[in-house]
């Protein structure tokens, strides 16, 4: 039950576009059809999968301060946690590189239809930013990370859809030229933004 | 160093890099880069000029490594060499943060550690440093730090300012502009301004004069 909270946590109430802004440049430049936008937001749910539990992984075992007690008790007061963002940046970049590899060998067609999203995802705030809320969150073992990382994406794609079918019929309404696009986007955004808001009241 | 090399130095092509980004190619409201923490950091206009001085900082040493590296980076892990640079710059910036100004560090939380994402940065360096001299991509990046702040500046403003009638900025500490004699004409802090969406409602009014003001601008 813990679990199905964090997830609803992370999905809605903490949705990693509405509230935190965070893989907005993907978000506006890859939502203009709902195809495409499917594609990336599941590129993004499996990256966060992989990613989060490693990066807490990372975290726990080597990082954190105390961490490295395991390799003997001269090392019980080393902390490396200075060095997290190029630890981290740097898992993520090989992961999906690793990701993007397996995906071709194993199932061309998934491939082809997150193939060019893959190697974007790298530099996608998202992912980087779910790993150093894992950081700061401290969960207490790997299956609530997991759990967190994989809310987090479902959070993304929802709204990475959402907002791709909202562009894709309003292509046909009349706004004032100089709002056209990125925009109204923005406005549109907000407003969802706005409704997520009423989220915040959920007791969980 | 003679006076027509300082001339050089500052010629019309090197101040357009600088003047470009403040307006017709802003990073933020034009090429829609860095959105992220664009609107995340503004409710406090402390937070935003911090933000805006420190991405300043690693876009413009960012530039001027990539530029000073161009050569030797074979083209196929130029991505890995690029985020690699762009995180240490960035562990810099967070460690001087904590030692200097820890309550902005705290409350910037994970957004410092996600300038390493900023696509503006990542932007520059492909599009700008990687096929430009150093001295250039310095200017390149400073421009683009600067059209950044700006917006930064302008958001937090409109946010602080409506949601809580003050400004906060360094050194000064918190002014309080709206008076107390308005409360008793019915006068309320808008609370809507505080939270996460009016920042991009404010965004996308920005672009909106941004581009009635300059209709070559739109394009799409």
């Amino acid at each position: 039950m813990e679990l199905v909270n964090l997830f609803i946590k992370s999905a809605f109430i903490e949705n990693m576009i509405f509230t935190f802004f965070l893989g907005m440049c993907s978000y506006l430049a890859v939502s203009k059809t709902v195809k495409t936008a499917v594609g990336l937001g599941a590129a993004v749910i499996f990256v966060l999968l992989v990613t989060v539990p490693v990066n807490y992984l990372l975290e726990t075992y080597v990082l954190k301060e105390g961490a490295l007690a395991w390799l003997g008790s001269e090392y019980a007061d080393v902390d490396l946690s200075f060095l997290s963002f190029i630890m981290f940046i740097a898992v993520i970049a090989s992961i999906v590189q690793l990701v993007e590899m397996l995906v071709e060998k194993f199932s061309p067609s998934l491939y082809g239809a997150l193939g060019i999203f893959l190697p974007l995802i790298a530099v996608n705030c998202a992912i980087l930013g779910a790993s150093l809320f894992m950081q700061q969150k401290q969960f207490s073992n790997v299956g609530e990370a997991t759990v967190y990382g994989v809310g987090s994406g479902f959070g993304w794609f929802l709204a990475i859809v959402l907002i791709a079918a909202i562009r894709e019929k309003i292509k046909y309404s009349h706004i004032p030229a100089p709002l056209k696009g990125v925009g109204m986007a923005f406005i549109l955004t907000g407003l969802m933004g706005l409704a997520f808001l009423g989220f915040l009241g959920f007791e969980l | 160093m003679s006076e027509e090399k300082k001339e050089s130095l500052f010629s019309k092509k090197n101040r357009k890099l600088i003047t470009d980004p403040l307006n017709k190619i802003n990073p933020v409201t034009i090429q829609v880069l860095g959105i992220c923490s664009a609107l995340a950091v503004t409710v406090q206009m402390d937070n935003a000029l911090i933000m805006a001085i420190a991405v300043t900082a690693v876009t413009t040493l960012g530039n001027v490594v990539i530029s000073l590296m161009r050569n030797i980076i074979p083209s196929r892990i130029r991505i890995i060499v690029e985020l690699v640079v762009v995180a240490f710059l960035v562990i810099c910036v967070d460690q001087i943060l904590k030692a200097y100004v820890y309550d902005v560090s705290k409350s910037l939380s994970v957004f410092v550690g996600l300038i390493i994402t900023n696509c503006i940065i990542m932007g520059r360096l492909e599009a700008f440093a990687l096929g430009n001299k150093p001295w250039e991509s310095a200017l390149d990046g400073i421009g683009n730090g600067f059209g950044y702040g700006l917006v930064l500046i302008v958001v937090a403003f409109f946010k602080e300012f409506f949601g809580s009638g003050a400004l906060t900025i360094p050194g000064l500490g918190k002014l309080v502009l709206v008076p107390e004699s308005f409360f008793d004409f019915g006068y309320m802090h808008n609370g809507l301004m505080l939270l996460p969406p009016s920042s991009l409602f404010i965004v996308a009014i920005y672009i909106w004069v941004q581009k009635s003001r300059n209709p070559e601008l739109i394009g799409e």
